[in-house]
């Protein structure tokens, strides 16, 4: 099929219908909104289900049910309506249900504002609903990575049993660029040993979050992470650029991964012996391999679209084999590619001194606080 | 000695909708009647194998555990989006929600308002009972005014904590609903009529009418700190004053539905 031009937030949509989505449940909130209007009109063009919700309380709970009749089903948001979502993640986490999540990041806390942002890490990747869960997170650089992420995702969480989260940013979902479409599959309705959708000719089936004998929910909780030491042996994605014979590397996701390439290149192009590693699985996250990476490392700078959320899980991974630097931009702003190459300078001129956080030496070093 | 002949007569069953299991539910709370009444309902039309329901959160929360068939339990207030994603799915299932005041029309307010304005084809069993069973018996948005509450110790002081909703009214008012009564499960012939709107209800998802909700005025003995027998007294003396029975909304096409 012949590459055409996409914008992020459709090319997601039409990858899930290609996946086989049978239902969409969703709210609109800028910067995800057009992906809501796109499988509108599609879903039932091709007689599945698509509904607007009340609240994103309502979609995350109308995709819960969904999920547990079998069906494939999605449902997507920007930050502050995947607050509101974290109920229901908890809870679908629990029950053990199949469900694909689309988070086009925008700048927050609070209302924030609808620019590319990349603040919901934490909320995300560590959590933001209530207990022990994990879901996998999915961070794509661009539409051809999103289309072949999003189409991938529900056969992830239906061999899981879990949540999987495309984790976009809004610039992502805003922007155009040449890509593929996958194959198209039929509305996927899976009868699986655990579904309720009538008890039809079998016993009937009940699927809860609750189990009210600690005892029985100990053994869930275990049930939950035996799965997820599997996630992590089978379902790590990264990807390398120039990282062969390089002293440095830039670590950064979607987007500000995405950005750190070119300053990367730049960087290249004057001498600097500098590679860039960029995680894809945010969870599971490759504790291994930056581990690995980081023990060959003169120094290592982490560029993110936050205040340093994926930093403290890559300080966690390479546990002190290479001194790291933090750059990030905030509240809806790209980091440009000259700012990232002012900090790999930074990094290769000045030897990293002292104790302090990573953070605190950028925000020092920002000149932005008092 | 004379051999007595006896002819056995069955009179009363277990449904087959529902489990042969003892219920957690307090004794002299009419949650054991209403459960009783939908698989009566379930049974009679046939449906048990094409059910699906979800449970709330509140003494509700276990009828998953009760009835014999298909369940999923909900966030609390959530039955109805979960309800509507189900139904959205299985068009030809019958989904059916139970919840409590607390559930429905506190936290939940806003998804069985969205539910019934959609014309949702769902059926929704709404107990009544004037407080927050489960927690222990708190003020609920149907606690009566003046009415002694863990959280309202004074009674209920509508210049501080507003007024009672009616639910059933309220909903009645939506184009999307296609069935909505209040009933209350008091004594024998009120029980009879519950179980007829109930069936009503059933009726109105069959032929895909619309938004179906029964609501049942209940009885908390534990927590309104009364006899059984007092406070099937009670709901009759001081909860139908201010919540009457009725058909509030009654879709043309199961007007003259005899059952």
């Amino acid at each position: 099929m012949a590459k055409q031009l996409l914008k992020g937030n459709i090319a997601i949509g039409e990858a899930a219908v290609r996946a086989g989505l049978n239902a969409y449940f969703g709210y609109p909130i800028t910067p995800q909104t057009e992906l809501l209007e796109y499988l509108s009109a599609r879903m039932p063009e091709l007689g599945r289900t698509f509904l607007q919700a009340e609240s994103e309380l309502g979609a995350i709970n109308m995709v819960y049910g969904a999920a547990c009749t079998g069906a494939r089903v999605m449902n997507s948001s920007s930050s502050p309506g995947v607050s509101l979502m974290t109920e229901g993640i908890s809870y679908i986490s629990a029950t053990e249900l199949p469900v694909v999540i689309v988070d086009v990041m925008r700048g927050g806390p609070g209302l924030g504002n609808i620019a590319p942002s990349q603040g919901d890490y934490n909320q995300i990747v560590h959590g933001g609903g209530h207990g022990d869960y994990h879901c996998i997170v999915l961070a794509p650089a661009n539409v051809q990575e999103a289309i072949d992420l999003t189409y991938g995702a529900f056969d992830l969480a239906e061999k899981y049993r879990t949540i999987v989260v495309i984790l976009a940013d809004g610039s992502l979902g805003q922007m155009m660029e040449p890509a593929e479409l996958p194959p198209m599959l039929p509305a996927i309705m899976r009868q699986p040993d655990w579904a309720t959708y009538g008890s039809e000719g079998r016993e009937r089936r009940f699927l809860s979050s609750i189990f009210i004998d600690p005892t029985q929910q100990e053994e869930a909780n275990f049930r939950l992470e035996g799965r997820w030491q599997k996630i992590k042996e089978n379902e790590i994605q990264f990807r390398e650029y120039y990282l062969d014979d390089a002293e440095y590397a830039v670590v950064g996701f979607g987007t500000a991964g995405r950005i750190a390439l070119s300053a990367v290149r730049a960087a290249r192009a004057k001498g600097i012996k500098i590679g860039l590693f960029r995680p894809v699985s945010l969870a599971p996250f490759p504790d291994a391999q930056l581990f690995a990476l980081a023990k060959r490392l003169k120094g290592m700078l982490v560029v993110e679209m936050n205040a340093g959320q994926m930093l403290n899980d890559v300080m966690n991974a390479t546990r002190h084999q290479t001194p790291i630097e933090f750059f990030g931009r905030m509240g809806g702003i790209l980091p440009m590619p000259e700012e990232i190459e002012a900090e790999i300078d930074h990094l290769f001129t000045q030897p990293i001194g002292g104790n302090d956080h990573p953070c605190d030496r950028w925000l020092k070093r920002s000149g932005r606080i008092n | 000695m004379d051999s007595i002949q006896v002819e056995e007569q069955l009179v009363y069953d277990r449904p087959n909708s529902l489990l042969d299991v003892q219920t957690h539910y307090c004794p002299g709370c009419t949650h054991g009647v209403a459960h009783r009444l939908v698989a009566e309902v379930i049974d009679e039309m046939g449906i048990k194998e094409n059910m699906v329901g979800v449970a709330s959160v509140g003494c509700s929360v276990f009828a998953y555990n009760y009835y014999d068939f298909d369940f999923v339990q909900a966030p609390h207030g959530r039955a109805p989006a979960m309800a509507t994603g189900i139904k959205r799915v299985l068009p030809h299932r019958f989904v059916m929600t139970y919840q409590g005041d607390g559930d429905l029309a506190s936290i939940g307010m806003g998804e069985i308002v969205a539910a019934a304005a959609r014309g949702e084809n769902i059926t929704v069993i709404f107990i009544n009972n004037t407080n927050y069973g489960m927690t222990g018996g708190q003020m609920a948005p149907t606690t009566l005014p003046g009415q002694k509450t863990t959280s309202s110790p004074n009674g209920r002081d509508v210049e501080t904590a507003g007024y009672p909703i009616r639910t059933a009214e309220m909903l009645a008012t939506l184009d999307g609903a296609g069935y909505v009564a209040r009933r209350s499960l008091h004594n024998p012939k009120n029980v009879r009529m519950a179980k007829k709107a109930i069936r009503l209800a059933f009726e109105t998802q069959k032929k895909g009418l619309g938004f179906s909700l029964v609501e049942l005025l209940s009885t908390c003995p534990t927590n309104w700190g009364l006899s059984p027998l007092k406070a099937l007294e009670w709901v009759e003396n001081a909860m139908i004053p201010y919540y009457p029975l009725g058909d509030y909304k009654v879709h043309p096409a199961i007007k003259d539905l005899k059952v």
